[in-house]
């Protein structure tokens, strides 16, 4: 599966989990595409933790207003009914819990619900900017990435072994190839995407699956 | 009582060595022309304070490049080659610092707090060699305030009393660093006379504000 066919697949799945009123913060990068995807009759706010509640999507070429951007630098517009606020606030309101739900890219996950986005010890490291804050504050997190990385290896894993973002704070993993729930048994499948079997996820995965009674596909 | 000065004198207020925290995310929102100063009268070994170190050619990141800086507290690098570089190479000491827990550290300096109790950056390496203090049950992290020399800020308005009005997403990290330095700065689009910014829509109240400079 391209690249790009992933992220669709990934963000139309997350999008399902939108309540209408929720208010919502998407992380950089393959969170953003579950914008694209708001179920008819949903209604969400979208926070940027730059200081806006109510981010509408980019600008038309020529529209743009420098002063008017996300937390991924990325030119923006606000919806009618947005509010802009410092910084500081904006963390009161994800740190204090007034998020719905985030949702944050990540290297690895795991059953415990830990997870690691923000370096790789020698290689890679941006810093976590805002991200321990959401997951630490938001009161639903759920990851959203592909299933492997790109040498084929399982990002779900029994124990994280990159530097954790935050401990047991995801409810929910999505993939392109599975839906898997944290429970506080372990990781609960729950569903497969349309083209994979429940075989084909547990053998791409390295974390223990304890398997749901009714599998659904998406 | 806020004074109006130039852009030049501005910069030349801070001697090297010094500690500023700069206001902006990702270039929106900072005091551009006093940075640009900075870089033209190359005062060194700063202290940085920033919520991200923004691009190698715009905003914060101008003084990285050009080697000027030699400490950062930051939540963000990813966006600027020259800070990850300078940290590699032990040029530069970084410490990456959860944003909502940086802006927390500087709000409570800002408020003459001994700090703040926060829950981020627990069970991380975050947590490493601080204090965790129960609260009702629950942990928290011991996050001491931060303060510097200055604070460059940057708004779209001022009056002459040195309220402050910001524009947008440029508002940011700004409001917060004006209360925390020993001597605030605030780059502004127009200055305008009292009165003119109704006292009601004001965000920062010039008790903070120092110096006003007119965006080149």
């Amino acid at each position: 599966m391209e690249v790009i066919d992933k992220r669709v697949v990934i963000g139309k799945r997350v999008a399902q989990e939108l309540k209408d009123g929720d208010y919502v913060n998407l992380g950089i990068g393959l969170p953003t595409e579950v914008a694209n995807h708001i179920p008819e009759g949903v209604r969400v706010f979208f926070q940027s933790e730059n200081g806006i509640m109510g981010a509408g999507p980019a600008p038309t070429e020529g529209a743009e207003d420098e002063n008017l951007i996300n937390a991924g630098g990325g030119f923006i517009t606000a919806i009618k009914g947005a509010s802009y606020f410092d910084t500081c606030l904006s963390f009161a309101i994800i740190r204090g819990g007034h998020i719905d739900l985030t949702v944050l890219g990540a290297l690895q996950a795991d059953q415990c619900g830990k997870l690691a986005n923000w370096m790789i010890p020698g290689k890679m490291i941006p810093g976590m900017g805002g991200a321990m804050d959401l997951v630490t504050g938001s009161r639903k997190v759920i990851v959203a990435m592909e299933h492997c990385d790109r040498r084929g290896n399982s990002k779900i894993l029994d124990n994280c072994s990159l530097p954790l973002t935050a401990k047991n704070k995801v409810n929910l993993i999505v993939t392109e190839r599975a839906v898997i729930e944290v429970t506080s048994d372990g990781l609960l499948l729950k569903e497969v995407a349309k083209g994979y079997t429940v075989e084909d996820v547990i053998s791409c995965t390295d974390a223990k699956l304890i398997i749901s009674e009714n599998i659904s596909y998406f | 009582m806020v004074k109006i000065i130039s852009a030049k004198e501005a910069a030349s207020l801070i001697k090297s060595g010094e500690s500023i925290m700069f206001g902006g995310f990702l270039a929106v929102g900072s005091a551009e022309t006093i940075i640009e100063e900075l870089k033209e009268l190359g005062t060194s070994d700063l202290e940085m304070i920033v919520i991200a170190t923004d691009y190698e050619d715009k905003g914060v990141g101008i003084l990285v490049s050009n080697k000027q800086v030699s400490s950062i507290k930051t939540s963000h690098i990813g966006t600027n080659k020259a800070t990850q570089n300078q940290m590699n190479n032990n040029e530069i000491k970084v410490d990456l610092i959860p944003q909502g827990t940086l802006l927390e550290q500087i709000r409570s300096a800002g408020a003459g707090l001994g700090g703040v109790l926060t829950p981020t950056g627990l069970g991380t390496v975050v947590a490493e060699g601080k204090q965790v203090i129960e609260v009702d049950g629950k942990e928290f992290l011991l996050e001491k305030p931060i303060s510097a020399d200055f604070a460059l800020i940057r708004a779209k308005k001022a009056d002459k009393y040195g309220n402050l009005v910001y524009d947008k997403t440029a508002r940011n990290s700004n409001p917060i660093m004006a209360t925390a330095a020993k001597i605030t700065i605030a780059e502004v689009d127009e200055i305008v006379e009292a009165g003119e910014i109704p006292a009601e829509d004001v965000v920062t109240p010039g008790v903070f504000v120092d110096y006003l400079v007119l965006k080149k």
